[in-house]
């Protein structure tokens, strides 16, 4: 008996190791362990057998049964393990080619710019107001203490209509447009398109500019001088670049101030873009005049205020190093994806 | 203006050098545009003396020279001169010298003798148009000296860039003025004697617009010598300041307006007849200028008139007929005052700009009108001779500016500097600025000079106290002010996240010009007459746009041309359409497609752009808004676009916007490489946005049932899907079309659509008969209302 359950241990070792693939390995599995395989047989006639020898040799053909379903198990793995190695192989590919469709557009470099001007003045409470471009005299220049005869008229070269109607030389006339519809305390700052009439090296006939407007109970000069100093620092990224204020002249601000900051290109040395002299004009700025206040319906007794405004393409390209103004309106890809 | 350094320093004199002297008229707002090395040209040009002459022994015209400069040999140069002689000073252009005219002094062989310079005349040196022989220096130049320095030309020519509320310092004058002030130096006023009045000759003087001429100064002076010469010394002044000599008498008028900041003129007196009106023009008259120009003149115009005919164009130009010419003999001097707004934007209405209507303009001190002729005639007495009359001043004293007071409060100081000033502080820099205080209570009473018409209220003179203070000395204070929050109103979308989406989706944002040419626009919008221009740039730049397409599509084509195969742009702003009710000025957001669609890649086919590329992007915008729904398509026709190719797009059944293929005409028209495919939606009905309003999650499976019609070609999706809405009604979770196929097996004229649905409850399971039931009357509603067949 014992020599029959070896020669069977032993011819199912046999029939494992020979099955090549996965398929033969389950054959071999019916053959010896299946429900009407050779071992299942010698287990149901065990009864045959004499009551006492009956455990030992269900004991052996049990063992034997486990001995090959071990051995079936791990054949099985190995099998298992050899097909996933084969599929692997079979899929790799070159990781370094080019994904699909990776394409991004992105945002013009102005208006970038002034996305960036915006969230600083939006952080400090600043809303932000649109108007009209087509605008009318009074808006753009009389309620603005420029009237006809100014000869600050002469230093806009204003695009005008049939009607009188003008295209806005400044994003000033949305100062007076808030003003007419807000009581103090006003916080606005006013981004757009502005226009005179100038094309040349330096100068497009479009352009675009960001003003802010302050009117409170206690502003002051000193409060324009924290703010823009504040901005300057933040927009450049720098907190030790020099700004400094320079007396200057704009109908509706008075006090008025040009502001400088140190050269950026040169960190105040010298160059060309500076014209050698350290100072980059950045923007102009000042206390709102009284008559500007006054045509809008407020007390300028009661109330001051501080506005500046500043060019954005100018800031852009001090901010990037872009040294030609024209490339703003040509649109050329190769520009525009510089900046995405 | 621009000016000579030298006259400024005769003036006031601080103690500065040129480059600081430049950077405290920029800090005080007199911005300093840039300045001149005058004389920097004749550097290297040295003072010789020549000891001795020798003959040339090959050219009898050429001597030979032996010239001390000062260093240890003498120079041996050879000279063509006749007066070139034993100890003449002269001027020596030494070897590397570069005379006006890029002429290089080099080392030269004349004839077999070497020559080491060059012995130089007024002319080639273009100091004087001298050129007879070398410039004959005189005894007591230092040999050796520079020339430059011996001739006392060197100078410095600053340009300042004045504000035009600034007209003061439109003369030597007032910068000195303001010198004295920002650098605490003494200001020396050049000294103005009556002159002396040695004939009775006068010119009565009328007042006819007092209201803007309310002073005429006026003098004659005889028997002038039209032809002298005017002094080297004035010339040098006038040319730092860019003027270029004229004759004598010419030349004293520019003179002391730029000394004094008033203009004047001087008139041929006889040419004139009668007595001097000044008045406004007359319908009809006309004047030919100085320049030899005619103007007609309107009648808001002021004239300077004699008894016949107009003489001048008042505060602006002389008129040719009275102008001076070179057989003046006697003449007629005017300095006047005319109000500032009555000559603002009338030379430019001419298309004139001169010296003296920038002054005007500006304002020029009224109280300096008869210094001005006396300083003229002065000059001219010295320069040209003859004897002068006596001054005829008329003044209308109801029209004559009155003396201007101003109250400053030392609160409001305070209120609007941010800081404080001490009285002391603000007595001084107002008193130097030349200004009279009366104190009181509050602060001053503050008396203004006339030669300052920018300062008019409290802040004028509060900026006046800074100005000279400092700005940079005053604090910068950190923004403070009330924290208030600013609303962001949930149901909008910002412009910015439309932006943004459309550049995550491959778009490049533009910014064209808002004005394009009216051709363009009118083949976008032919029914649209644009908004033009009165004053365009070019043609091309002459129309307001009705439409951002123009732009775009000019764009497109730039990047076509340099070789971009695939062009996705957008760009918001305005767009003016002009209507019954006036322009409209809308903010639209709109873009363009073009070329490939993906970029060249190793596996991407190389498929054009088309509409649904285009619908799609606008489709994930619409998104954005948590309403899609609510946007549909139409078919439609538009100028410009492609007649089937077309939908208007509605939000809520109301116009938003356009999508189309450009027409193929259109694409020609703009010189399009490849098929553009446009959108335009008015940015305001885009942003409204739904706020999620949360619906319970169904706990029941969801079916998926799918069904294939064959239907006419001319029924669309949007019928087919909305109609099967209709029919399945809350049941419906999600309906998609997942593929329509035409050709083999299929009749011409029909399409073979295939559906895809998503049915679910939210209060229990489907049951199958259910489900079937709502497919068989999903299937009849299409055949009855659509035509549709089933495909089996």
């Amino acid at each position: 008996m014992s020599n029959m359950i070896d020669e069977l241990l032993n011819r199912g070792l046999e029939a494992v190791s020979n099955a090549s693939d996965l398929q033969q390995l389950e054959q071999v599995k019916v053959e010896f362990l299946g429900k009407k395989g050779e071992l299942t047989q010698q287990l149901k006639s065990l009864g045959k057998l004499a009551p006492e020898e009956r455990p030992v040799v269900g004991a052996a053909i049990n063992k034997v049964k486990k001995t090959i379903q071990a051995e079936l198990d791990s054949q099985k793995t190995k099998f298992e393990q050899a097909k996933i190695e084969a599929q692997l192989g079979s899929e790799s590919i070159d990781v370094t080619l080019a994904g699909r469709r990776s394409e991004m557009g992105g945002i013009h470099p102005v208006n970038r710019t002034l996305e960036r001007i915006i969230n600083y003045f939006v952080q400090i409470g600043f809303g932000v107001e649109e108007g009209p471009e087509v605008e009318d005299d009074y808006h753009n220049f009389e309620a603005l203490n420029i009237p006809g005869h100014h000869p600050a008229r002469a230093m806009h070269d204003t695009f005008y209509f049939g009607n009188g109607d003008l295209l806005r030389t400044h994003t000033s006339p949305v100062q007076i447009r808030t003003m007419e519809k807000t009581a103090p305390p006003v916080r606005i700052i006013a981004p757009g398109r502005v226009y005179r009439c100038d094309s040349d090296l330096t100068h497009t006939p479009m352009f675009h500019q960001v003003e802010a407007l302050l009117v409170d109970k206690t502003t002051s000069f000193a409060d324009l001088k924290g703010v823009l100093d504040e901005f300057l620092k933040h927009f450049f990224e720098n907190d030790n670049l020099a700004v400094r204020f320079r007396p200057s002249y704009f109908p509706f601000t008075e006090p008025s101030a040009e502001v400088d900051i140190e050269c950026v290109m040169c960190s105040g040395k010298g160059c060309r873009v500076c014209s050698h002299t350290g100072w980059l004009e950045i923007l102009g700025s000042g206390m709102v005049h009284p008559n500007v206040l006054e045509s809008a319906g407020i007390d300028s007794e009661e109330y001051t205020g501080y506005a500046f405004g500043m060019g954005v393409e100018r800031m852009t390209m001090l901010r990037y190093g872009v040294n030609d103004l024209r490339l703003f309106f040509e649109n050329d890809l190769r520009f525009l994806k510089q900046f995405n | 203006m621009k000016f000579s350094e030298n006259w400024l320093r005769t003036w006031v004199n601080p103690e500065i050098k040129t480059d600081e002297l430049i950077s405290t008229l920029t800090m005080a707002g007199l911005e300093v545009d840039g300045f001149e090395n005058i004389g920097a040209e004749l550097e290297g040009i040295l003072v010789g003396l020549i000891e001795k002459t020798e003959q040339h022994p090959e050219a009898d015209k050429l001597q030979v020279c032996s010239v001390n400069v000062g260093a240890d040999e003498n120079l041996q140069i050879i000279c063509g001169a006749p007066n070139a002689r034993e100890g003449l000073k002269v001027a020596v252009a030494t070897i590397g010298c570069v005379l006006p005219g890029d002429f290089k002094i080099k080392k030269a062989k004349l004839r077999g003798v070497h020559s080491f310079g060059m012995l130089c005349s007024g002319k080639e040196l273009q100091i004087s148009d001298e050129h007879d022989g070398i410039m004959e220096l005189a005894e007591s130049a230092v040999i050796g000296e520079q020339l430059i320095d011996y001739l006392g030309m060197k100078d410095t020519a600053i340009d300042v860039d004045l504000t035009p509320n600034r007209g003061d310092c439109l003369g030597i004058k007032g910068i000195a003025t303001e010198v004295g002030v920002l650098t605490q130096t003494p200001v020396t006023q050049v000294e103005v004697k009556p002159a002396e009045v040695t004939i009775d000759d006068k010119v009565e003087v009328n007042l006819t617009a007092p209201e803007a001429n309310p002073r005429f100064v006026a003098r004659v002076i005889k028997n002038v010598n039209i032809n002298a010469e005017t002094p080297e010394w004035m010339k040098a002044r006038l040319l730092a300041s860019d003027i270029r000599s004229i004759d004598a008498v010419v030349d004293v008028t520019n003179y002391v307006m730029l000394e004094l900041g008033h203009p004047m003129h001087a008139f041929d007196l006889n040419n004139l007849n009668g007595a001097i009106e000044v008045r406004f023009a007359r319908e009809g008259e006309k004047l030919t200028l100085l320049d030899d120009q005619e103007i007609e003149l309107r009648t808001d115009t002021l004239v300077v008139a004699d008894d016949e005919k107009n003489l001048s164009l008042a505060g602006i130009m002389g008129g040719k007929y009275t102008g001076i010419n070179p057989d003046t003999k006697d003449l007629l001097l005017e300095a006047a005052h005319w109000d500032p707004v009555y000559i603002a934007g009338k030379a430019r209405s001419y298309g004139l700009h001169t010296d003296a209507s920038h002054r005007f303009e500006r304002g020029v001190d009224y109280n300096l009108s008869a210094e001005t002729i006396e300083r003229a005639t002065e000059l001219l007495l010295e320069i040209v001779g003859g004897q002068a009359g006596p001054l005829v001043d008329e003044i209308n004293q109801a029209h004559f500016p009155e003396s201007r007071s101003v109250k400053l409060r030392r609160a409001r100081i305070e209120r609007l500097l941010g800081i404080k000033l001490e009285d002391e502080q603000i007595e001084d820099i107002l008193t130097r600025l030349g200004m009279g205080l009366t104190s009181n209570e509050e602060g001053w009473l503050v008396e203004i000079p006339s030669r300052r018409f920018d300062i008019s209220i409290e802040a004028d003179l509060i900026e006046e106290l800074v100005r000279i203070y400092g700005y940079n000395k005053v604090p910068s204070r950190k923004p403070v002010s009330e924290m208030s929050m600013i609303r962001q109103p949930e149901n909008r979308l910002q412009r910015l996240q439309l932006t943004h989406a459309l550049a995550d989706r491959g778009y490049q944002e533009a910014i064209t010009y808002t004005f394009v040419d009216k051709d363009s626009q009118q083949l976008i919008d032919p029914e649209v007459e644009p908004l033009a221009l009165l004053n365009p740039i070019s043609s091309e730049l002459g129309v307001m746009r009705t439409s951002l397409w123009p732009g775009l599509l000019k764009s497109v084509e730039y990047n076509q041309k340099r070789q971009h195969d695939q062009v996705r742009l957008f760009e918001t702003g305005l767009k003016f359409v002009p209507g019954e009710d006036g322009l409209v000025q809308t903010p639209v957001i709109a873009g363009v497609i073009s070329g490939r669609r993906c970029a060249e890649n190793w596996e991407a086919a190389n498929e054009k752009v088309d509409f649904y590329d285009l619908k799609g992007d606008l489709e994930a915008i619409f998104k954005l808004t948590a309403a899609s729904e609510q946007f549909t398509f139409v078919a439609a026709q538009r100028d410009g676009l492609h007649p089937g190719q077309t939908a208007e797009i509605l939000r809520n059944g109301r116009n938003c916007g356009f999508i189309g293929k450009l027409h193929p005409q259109t694409q020609k028209e703009f010189d399009l490489d490849e098929a553009a495919y446009v959108f335009e939606l008015d940015l305001k009905r885009v942003l409204a946005r739904k706020i999620p309003d949360f619906s319970p999650l169904s706990k029941f499976p969801a079916i998926r049932r799918d069904l294939a019609i064959l239907i006419k070609e001319s029924v669309t999706s949007t019928q087919i899907v909305d109609l099967i809405g209709q029919t399945a009604k809350s049941w419906l979770n999600n309906i998609v079309i997942f593929d329509i196929y035409r050709g083999k097996g299929i009749e011409p004229g029909y399409k073979s659509v295939a559906i895809g649905f998503t049915l679910q409850r939210s209060d229990r399971t489907f049951k199958e008969a259910e489900i079937n039931k709502t497919m068989e009357r999903i299937i009849s509603v299409l055949s009855d209302k659509l035509g549709a067949v089933l495909r089996e």
